[in-house]
């Protein structure tokens, strides 16, 4: 199996000179694609961080991060909007763009590409959020939608475009217990049949089950489970 | 990426948000309405300024004009002896010369017993020097003494003069002077002059006491129809005495608009009025939209974080700009066209709104919008996705 996530001693601080506060220290994790890695940890100790290197999101500049065989330390916008572009991102909130329809927010994901039709992104947007149990609000607003179903709304929005990894920042945190583990279960299904890697950061042990690996960010270190 | 997409997705991403949040687009709509109606209405102005400026000039009937070089406008002229006139007779391109005697003088409403300035045109009645039906009809009454023709499009403040005349009652006075309204005719008001008069050029001596027949405001010079004006004009103007001007017809039109327009500090003064709705529009147009780009940072952020390029964005907040700039200039404009009819049945001064008028107008609405959202791109900034997880 090939590594798609390939990180080599990361360091990361927050801050410069005698305020410098250290987040991330010699973080070293291979992800292999298809694999579903749980990452968790108290609070404050750099996961959200971890993420948005990865992601593109955020700029570092000491170890290595490869990401999809591209090398995210000190990298140009485009290298980083190129990563973001092969990347579906799950937020603590559901972050849906709140004058959109269920149906259009999960277009926006398809807006990027070029190759398909109005007509062919809908009908995908559609597919996608009837999977997500949503076949039958696809044009109904965030704001007339539960918490639960906003966030199957930006899960389908992640991964409507067929992303290689998905990466998914405390999903259940804004839930109940069991729409949160309805999300996650959704979300583990729809990525063991595409056979895409997600990456979730959580502290919520509910949803430990769906992982095959947990892995335990504490003080900026990695501890593997 | 091809160019429809280019611009249309972030296009309709504006529109959908523009027209989510009903009662902020009513809101930012009339703020562009305000800016659209305050130029209009300037631009108006000073076209009506400009028109009836003009308006006399415009009815002139001949090829070229004698005017003294210090006369600054025909409602403020500088006379100029009427043998400077008579000489271009010698060129023998000029087919007939007349001269025209112009002076400003209050005039007695014939009820109310009020005087107002008005401007009083004197003539020679064999000439048909005015191109205005009534007047060349009337010219050989005008010969009687002290008979004088009123401009029915004088402001209503010298009074009903048709009606009075209907009823009989057409002796007032100008400069204290008693003379006899025969008739009436239509030229229209201008800034400098709220009514016009016209009579004959021995019944202008016996109101203005003070001016000779010599000493003329105006020359207007008719050709054969055969003769080539500018040639005849540059002709004349190497014959004649360094104080005159010789203008052609479009040239002294010309002359009157930019006395308004650049010696008048009326022209710069609706200038400057454009400039503040602009400005005023810009300001509004620019919190509109930052207030926007603030509002939906998080959206943006969470666009960025899916792979959105930062220049996305930037449309996004242009095609909101264009977008207000429509909306404000469609209900802008049919709001102006209310107001300008407003204005023409109320203050007597010619407002026609032109297509070219409107475009100009949308133009500068437009350029404004953008403007506003230059200024705003940098708000952007602000919806960074590392900073927002």
């Amino acid at each position: 199996m090939s590594l798609v996530i390939d990180v080599k001693n990361l360091n990361f601080s927050f801050g410069s000179g005698a305020l410098t506060q250290p987040v991330l220290k010699n973080v070293t994790i291979s992800i292999h694609k298809g694999e579903i890695v749980l990452m968790t940890g108290p609070s404050g100790s750099g996961k959200t961080t971890f993420l948005t290197i990865i992601g593109g999101l955020r700029q570092a500049f000491h170890g290595s991060v490869m990401v999809l065989d591209q090398q995210l330390i000190n990298s140009s916008e485009q290298v980083k909007v190129k990563v973001r572009q092969q990347i579906g991102y799950i937020f603590q909130q559901h972050n849906l763009l709140k004058s959109l329809t269920a149906l259009q927010n999960v277009s926006m994901t398809l807006e990027m590409q070029n190759r398909m039709t109005e007509q062919q992104r809908l009908d995908r947007a559609a597919e996608m959020l009837k999977a997500v149990g949503l076949g039958e609000r696809l044009n109904y607003k965030p704001d007339q939608l539960s918490a639960g179903q906003c966030q199957r709304v930006s899960i389908a929005r992640a991964l409507v475009g067929q992303p290689k990894i998905v990466l998914a920042d405390e999903p259940t945190a804004s839930l109940d217990k069991q729409s949160g583990h309805e999300a996650v279960t959704i979300l583990e299904r729809l990525a063991k049949e595409s056979q895409t890697t997600i990456l979730l950061v959580t502290h919520d042990y509910r949803i430990l089950d769906i992982a095959d690996r947990v892995v335990e960010l504490e003080d900026g270190m990695i501890k593997e489970r | 990426m091809n160019l429809v997409a280019w611009i249309y997705f972030p296009a309709r991403l504006a529109w959908r948000q523009l027209i989510f949040d009903r009662t902020k687009l009513v809101a930012a709509t009339c703020g562009v309405l305000f800016a659209c109606v305050l130029v209009f209405m300037q631009q108006g102005f000073r076209d009506a300024l400009y028109a009836s400026a003009a308006s006399a000039p415009v009815k002139l009937n001949g090829d070229l004009f004698l005017i003294h070089k210090q006369s600054e406008a025909m409602w403020r002229p500088v006379h100029f002896p009427r043998s400077e006139l008579m000489r271009t007779l010698g060129n023998p391109a000029v087919a007939e010369v007349y001269p025209l005697y112009l002076g400003l003088a209050p005039f007695k409403n014939i009820e109310t017993r009020t005087k107002r300035t008005l401007m009083v045109y004197g003539f020679d009645p064999d000439s048909v020097i005015f191109d205005i039906e009534d007047i060349i009809n009337m010219r050989t009454a005008l010969r009687l003494k002290d008979t004088v023709l009123f401009d029915e499009y004088s402001r209503p403040e010298f009074g009903p003069v048709r009606q009075l005349l209907e009823a009989g009652r057409n002796v007032t006075e100008i400069k204290d002077y008693k003379i006899t309204v025969i008739g009436l005719f239509r030229l229209g008001v201008s800034f400098a002059a709220d009514g016009n008069i016209i009579t004959s050029d021995l019944n202008f001596m016996r109101i203005f006491p003070d001016r000779n027949l010599d000493a003329i405001d105006l020359g207007v010079i008719r050709l054969h129809p055969d003769a080539s004006i500018k040639q005849v004009q540059a002709e004349l103007s190497s014959q004649l005495n360094e104080f005159v001007n010789i203008f052609t017809y479009d040239e002294l039109l010309q002359y009157e608009k930019d006395y308004w327009a650049n010696i008048a500090p009326i022209g710069f003064i609706f200038g400057f009025g454009t400039v503040m709705g602009l400005v005023v529009g810009l300001v509004i147009v620019y919190q509109i939209l930052f207030t926007d780009i603030t509002n939906h940072r998080h959206e943006f952020a969470t666009l960025k974080a899916m792979g959105y390029e930062h220049s996305y964005f930037i449309r996004v907040v242009f095609a909101s700009a264009f977008f207000l700039a429509i909306l404000g200039f469609i209900p802008g404009y049919l709001f102006s066209l209310g107001l300008y009819h407003l204005a023409e049945s109320q203050i007597f001064m010619p407002m026609p709104m032109t297509f070219s008028k409107a475009m100009t107008v949308f133009l500068f609405i437009l350029s404004m919008c953008m403007t506003a959202g230059f200024l705003a791109i940098h708000k952007l900034k602000a919806a960074n996705p590392a900073d927002m997880f």
